[in-house]
């Protein structure tokens, strides 16, 4: 093991790299940028013993990689906002057809007007394509759930594509200590590469052909399926990165400070750690509350956010990311898979914040917290969602 | 080229009957070709097309071989990723050859086409052309010609044809070569010169569809044959920057040789209400396609 400088970027690159991909094949855009000129690099300096398609658009990298992975190759592909939306016909493709395939995708909001700064709008409307889709606070965990990926997308039980997030610049271009580990490690526990089916020429294997509503039906009712298995896959597969590395991040949600908060703050992303120095400043003046940290999207973790939530007096989901008309995703998808588990919710409140990249600090959790707390607990009824206008960012 | 071999018979190997392509469809012929080059040591890329259809329903298959039906715009990407792939896996006795319609070459999947084609991707790219869309019902693309009539262009298309070889031809790739389906034995003898090449190869199929154009199933062939007798389509090949005539067209570089194109057109339900104006627009357009070619035959 050793520890090395590395921005998010760089550390998803080198996971990359130490996961031995065969191909990758990209297309830049900023944020996302530097993850493939690092990899250009591993490449052609001979560092990594692959084939870079250097495509002209996103939707021909992940069709390129597509292409690779189903003949059997390891894949990777990296994208961000406008770059995955003009992908989106190929990333529901991917996923429908069962392939093992890793994509990071750096979020960064959509424009008009342009804008390079992270909210997680990009990642949101991934949701319902089949993917499965985590997403890392810290550099440290780019690294980890990227190996972890290929991991999760190559089990036999899930036979799914995986996306990585990471928000754009304050991780993506922020630096911080990553322990790496030795390579053969890395070998010896990532195995070789395992797919559902390989089109090498071998034999007469058509994918994709016209198929009735009720075998299409099947196809598609297995995907989520699959998406079940891989609940449990992503907690094994963490389980044992913790036994191998010494690193586990608790599955698919990570609690912060919750075994006895009354309230709890639930939110995915690097300003995650913001939030935590918030909890810590509020714990000292007397608020019991707690982080929840989701690390998954997809399979959405109701399990456990019902086991950390169920009893909460306070949920305030707070999120970098709108469906226009309806509430953020993250709360819509809180509040829908609550139900599946009891019929009575408590209380909860989405607060949209940090769209469009402004600057979310510590203050600021602080201030949306005691407002939701004070209101709580003075008998009020806050309203279910608001806006929140960052007052300490400049 | 220079003799004609006889094409194996287990052709017919490849194409297997029960396949759902239209009477006097031209896909399965140019389907069965490829299949006498490589049997089944080869893997289609397939994008959203007539072809889509024709090679039959899950779970049965028309096609004795292995197919990836992708995306519209991307059978270009995506072959280049299966070549990639194999090339990692070492696999190197399979063809791998994206088969795309017009609209999926010469509009949707223009991007990626020449895409796979600057990179020099080792592949082989056939592009069928039935010059219209005629998978969603016969409507005009770039490769429609002058005055042919469309769903969309319903008094005649006004543009000429856009010309995808001659596009290729200008990306610098190691080989590309125009063929027709009333000439298997050309289409055969360059498919198999092609698989000799490493890098990017595109051969332009002309494909005429009896639906699409409005003349009799039994015709295909002959509505080909004139295609190429008229001079609407040359057949050449492209390499080592130089065009070389094929044996169909060589005689035809002679204009007195050609068959007047209202032969080709009078077949054609399509053409049945060209007027005086868009003749000459067709016939200027031949002129200046043999022009083109003299001048890269030096």
């Amino acid at each position: 093991m050793v520890l090395k400088s590395l921005t998010g970027n760089y550390a998803v690159a080198l996971a990359v790299k130490m996961a031995r991909v065969d191909v990758v094949a990209a297309y830049p855009i900023t944020p996302q940028t530097t993850i493939v000129e690092k990899l250009a690099e591993y490449i052609d300096r001979g560092e990594l013993d692959a084939i870079m398609i250097r495509v002209e658009s996103e939707h021909s990298a992940l069709a390129a990689a597509y292409g690779s992975a189903i003949a059997g190759a390891r894949a990777f592909t990296a994208t961000s906002s406008h770059g995955l939306l003009y992908m989106y016909e190929w990333v529901n493709w991917v996923s429908r057809a069962r392939v093992p395939l890793v994509m990071a995708v750096v979020t960064r909001t959509i424009g008009p007007p342009w804008n390079i700064w992270t909210d997680h709008s990009d990642y949101y409307e991934q949701r319902d394509t089949g993917w499965i889709q985590g997403f890392a606070m810290d550099a440290q965990e780019a690294f980890d759930m990227t190996l972890q990926a290929f991991k999760i997308s190559e089990d036999p039980r899930v036979f799914l594509p995986v996306m990585v997030g990471l928000d754009a610049f304050i991780l993506s271009h922020t630096s911080m200590p990553v322990e790496v580990p030795e390579q053969e490690l890395v070998d010896e526990w990532l195995g070789v590469r395992t797919q559902g089916f390989i089109i090498d020429g071998g034999e007469a294997l058509i994918h994709g052909a016209l198929s009735s509503p009720e075998h299409t039906e099947e196809f598609i009712e297995d995907v989520g399926k699959a998406m079940g298995e891989a609940v449990e896959v992503i907690r094994e597969v963490d389980y044992s990165f913790g036994r191998t590395f010494g690193r586990s991040y608790g599955g698919l949600v990570e609690l912060y400070k919750c075994d006895d908060a009354k309230y709890h703050i639930v939110l995915m992303g690097a300003w995650a750690g913001d939030a935590m120095e918030a909890v810590d400043a509020l714990r000292e003046q007397g608020y019991s509350i707690g982080v929840v940290r989701v690390r998954y999207t997809r399979p959405f973790p109701g399990e456990e956010l019902y086991k950390a939530l169920g009893s909460s007096k306070g949920v305030i989901v707070v999120e970098r990311g709108i469906s226009f008309g309806s509430m953020g995703p993250l709360f819509l998808d809180l509040a829908g898979n609550m139900l599946k588990y009891s019929r009575k919710l408590p209380y909860m409140r989405n607060v949209i914040a940090g769209v469009g990249g402004v600057n979310i600090t510590y203050r600021d959790f602080e201030y949306i917290a005691k407002e939701t707390i004070d209101y709580i607990e003075s008998g009020g009824e806050p309203s279910v969602m608001t806006w929140y206008h960052a007052r300490w960012s400049k | 080229m220079n003799s004609i071999p006889i094409l194996p018979r287990d052709m017919r190997n490849t194409v297997l009957p029960g396949h759902a392509a239209c009477h006097g469809c031209p896909i399965p012929m140019g389907l069965k070709v490829v299949g006498a080059v490589f049997g089944n040591k080869v893997i289609l890329v397939v994008p959203a097309c007539c072809t889509s259809v024709v090679l039959g329903m899950h779970p049965g298959t028309a096609f004795n071989g292995s197919v990836v039906h992708v995306a519209f715009a991307s059978a270009a990407a995506v072959a280049s990723g299966i070549s990639a792939g194999l090339s990692r896996r070492g696999v190197r006795d399979v063809q791998v050859v994206a088969w795309a319609g017009d609209g999926g070459t010469a509009d949707i999947g223009m991007a990626s086409l020449s895409g796979a084609a600057e990179r020099n991707d080792d592949f082989i790219y056939v592009m069928y052309d039935n010059e219209a869309y005629m998978n969603t019902g016969i409507q005009r693309s770039s490769a429609t010609p002058t005055g042919a009539w469309t769903t969309t262009t319903p008094l005649g298309k006004k543009e000429p044809k856009k010309d995808v070889a001659k596009i290729l031809i200008a990306h610098g790739v190691p080989y590309v070569a125009t063929t027709s389906i009333a000439y298997p034995h050309d289409f055969y003898n360059k498919l198999k010169k092609a698989a000799g090449i490493r890098g990017f190869k595109f051969i332009y199929l002309h494909a005429p569809c009896p639906i699409g154009w409005r003349f009799d199933p039994s015709l295909t062939v002959k509505v080909a044959k004139l295609a190429v007798e008229t001079g609407m389509i040359i057949l050449y090949e492209y390499y080592d920057g130089k065009v070389r005539l094929s044996g169909p067209s060589r005689p035809l570089l002679d204009k007195s040789k050609r068959k007047p194109i209202v032969e080709y057109l009078k077949l054609q339900g399509r053409f049945r209400e060209i007027n005086e104006e868009e003749l000459r627009s067709l016939e200027s357009y031949v002129e200046s396609s043999w022009e083109w070619i003299k001048k890269f035959m030096q």
